[in-house]
């Protein structure tokens, strides 16, 4: 027992380490709050622009979606950083992180609020055109407070699943949570560092588990 | 143009890479059959233990889904894997990453099944009840299938997430498709075993993501 908390839990390498641990936490948390309002902000557009229903763009809209939720994100991550300098485009890790995870993030976000938009009657459409408020205005108005109502439970989820991708960056030398913390653990020679990582990971998405949690609860508690 | 076509779709390099590429692809369907197959048996064992009316079964089994959800699988993945050999347990990748990935995704799996669990109506408890089934009976044979029907889209798209997941398996070595790819790609000095992989990836997931859309609709509708 003693050689597992020396082994996981040693608190000199601990207080050694800690403060470079909550640098990556910084790291991971910025790049995490921009993946989360460009992801949903391009995929809320994508979802509002199919709804009007123009063959071309709802095409290529659909590719785009099915494409990214299909491919790992981390492949997409070698591409763009190991792929792009040779043809004169050079990304900082962060930047393809960034990339990556926002398109990936649109992608779904996209589908999520399409199946929203396509859940809300017909009738509704047609009282908001009636009142002559226009197609777009009854879009914004009518039809996306009540998508973007269906949408959190699932949206939330699906949030909460890209941000913890941000781990990947450690496979192409972004400074967050776990680079720091692997880093910390080939210096130290000892596996407090990982506990560390472990440590910081609970302490920013549990809240977020526990909030998505209460979401799905109350909604599936309505629908009763 | 003419760089972009050679360094991503360069058809010589593609040519060579692809045997390599062939046998990485094995290597990862090999994993997706351990980690799909023992997620969802897995995930189900941890739904019946979130349901249970005992307490001192439902709050650690909540406990391990809610920790395994805010875990990054990478992490849990290094942590096996670089972490445990300090504690003197030495694992091989494969082992590791299924050890994480049983992890993670029976957490993943267990909450869509306790949805569906949820969703079938009591009295399909009590009617089996009555007919002399025992729980575990009434369990497999009534319950069980309702509720996987009812969460089919969710298992699916949470089966396409399982795969993705697989190519994580390239950041401790395991020579899977990703891996292969990327060795071809530090060799050749060119990006097209990448994208090469990527096409594999669409090949095996593009229908199961259509279908995922598929079942979707035919539930909103």
């Amino acid at each position: 027992m003693d050689r597992f908390l020396e082994t996981f839990f040693n608190p000199v390498v601990m207080a050694k380490y800690a403060p470079d641990v909550i640098a990556g936490m910084g790291v991971t948390l910025v790049i995490a709050a921009a993946v989360i309002v460009a992801g949903i902000a391009l995929g809320l557009g994508l979802a509002c622009l199919r709804a009007y229903r123009r063959k071309i763009p709802n095409f290529f809209i659909i590719c785009y979606a099915d494409i990214f939720r299909a491919l790992p994100p981390l492949v997409l991550i070698l591409i763009l950083y190991f792929g792009f300098p040779s043809i004169g485009i050079r990304l900082s890790g962060s930047m393809v992180l960034f990339i990556v995870l926002s398109l990936t993030l649109a992608a779904f976000a996209e589908e999520i609020f399409w199946a929203g938009f396509s859940s809300v009657e017909k009738g509704q459409w047609e009282a908001g055109i009636a009142t002559g408020l226009g197609f777009t205005r009854t879009l914004v108005y009518v039809a996306l407070p009540q998508a973007v109502r269906l949408a959190m439970p699932p949206l939330v989820n699906r949030v909460l699943a890209i941000t913890k991708m941000t781990a990947l960056g450690s496979a192409i030398g972004v400074v967050e949570i776990l680079s720091a913390s692997t880093t910390a653990q080939s210096f130290s020679g000892s596996a407090t560092p990982l506990t560390l990582s472990v440590i910081a990971y609970l302490a920013i998405f549990m809240p977020m588990v526990v909030f998505a949690r209460w979401l799905e609860n109350r909604t599936a508690w309505k629908k009763r | 143009m003419d760089i972009f076509l050679d360094q991503f779709f360069n058809l010589a390099i593609m040519q060579k890479a692809f045997p390599l590429l062939l046998k990485g692809a094995w290597m990862t369907l090999q994993l997706c059959v351990a980690v799909i197959l023992l997620g969802l048996v897995g995930g189900l064992f941890v739904a019946l233990g979130n349901l249970s009316p005992r307490r001192w079964v439902r709050w650690p089994t909540i406990v391990y889904t809610d920790v395994f959800r805010a875990l990054p699988p990478l992490v849990l993945l290094i942590f096996i894997y670089s972490g445990l050999p300090f504690a003197g347990i030495k694992v091989s990748p494969f082992t590791a990453v299924v050890i994480a990935f049983l992890l993670n995704n029976s957490s993943y799996y267990a909450e869509v099944y306790r949805a569906g669990l949820i969703s079938v109506a009591k009295g399909q408890w009590e009617a089996a009840a009555s007919t002399g089934l025992s729980r575990t009976q009434s369990l497999i044979h009534v319950v069980l299938p309702q509720a996987v029907r009812n969460v089919l889209p969710d298992l699916l798209s949470n089966t396409v997430e399982v795969v993705k997941l697989t190519s994580l398996a390239s950041v401790i070595s395991l020579s899977e498709l990703l891996y292969s790819a990327d060795m071809a790609r530090s060799v050749t000095y060119n990006a097209s075993p990448l994208v090469l992989a990527a096409l594999f990836y669409l090949v095996l997931l593009w229908p199961l993501v259509r279908l995922v859309s598929h079942f979707q609709r035919r539930l909103a509708a």
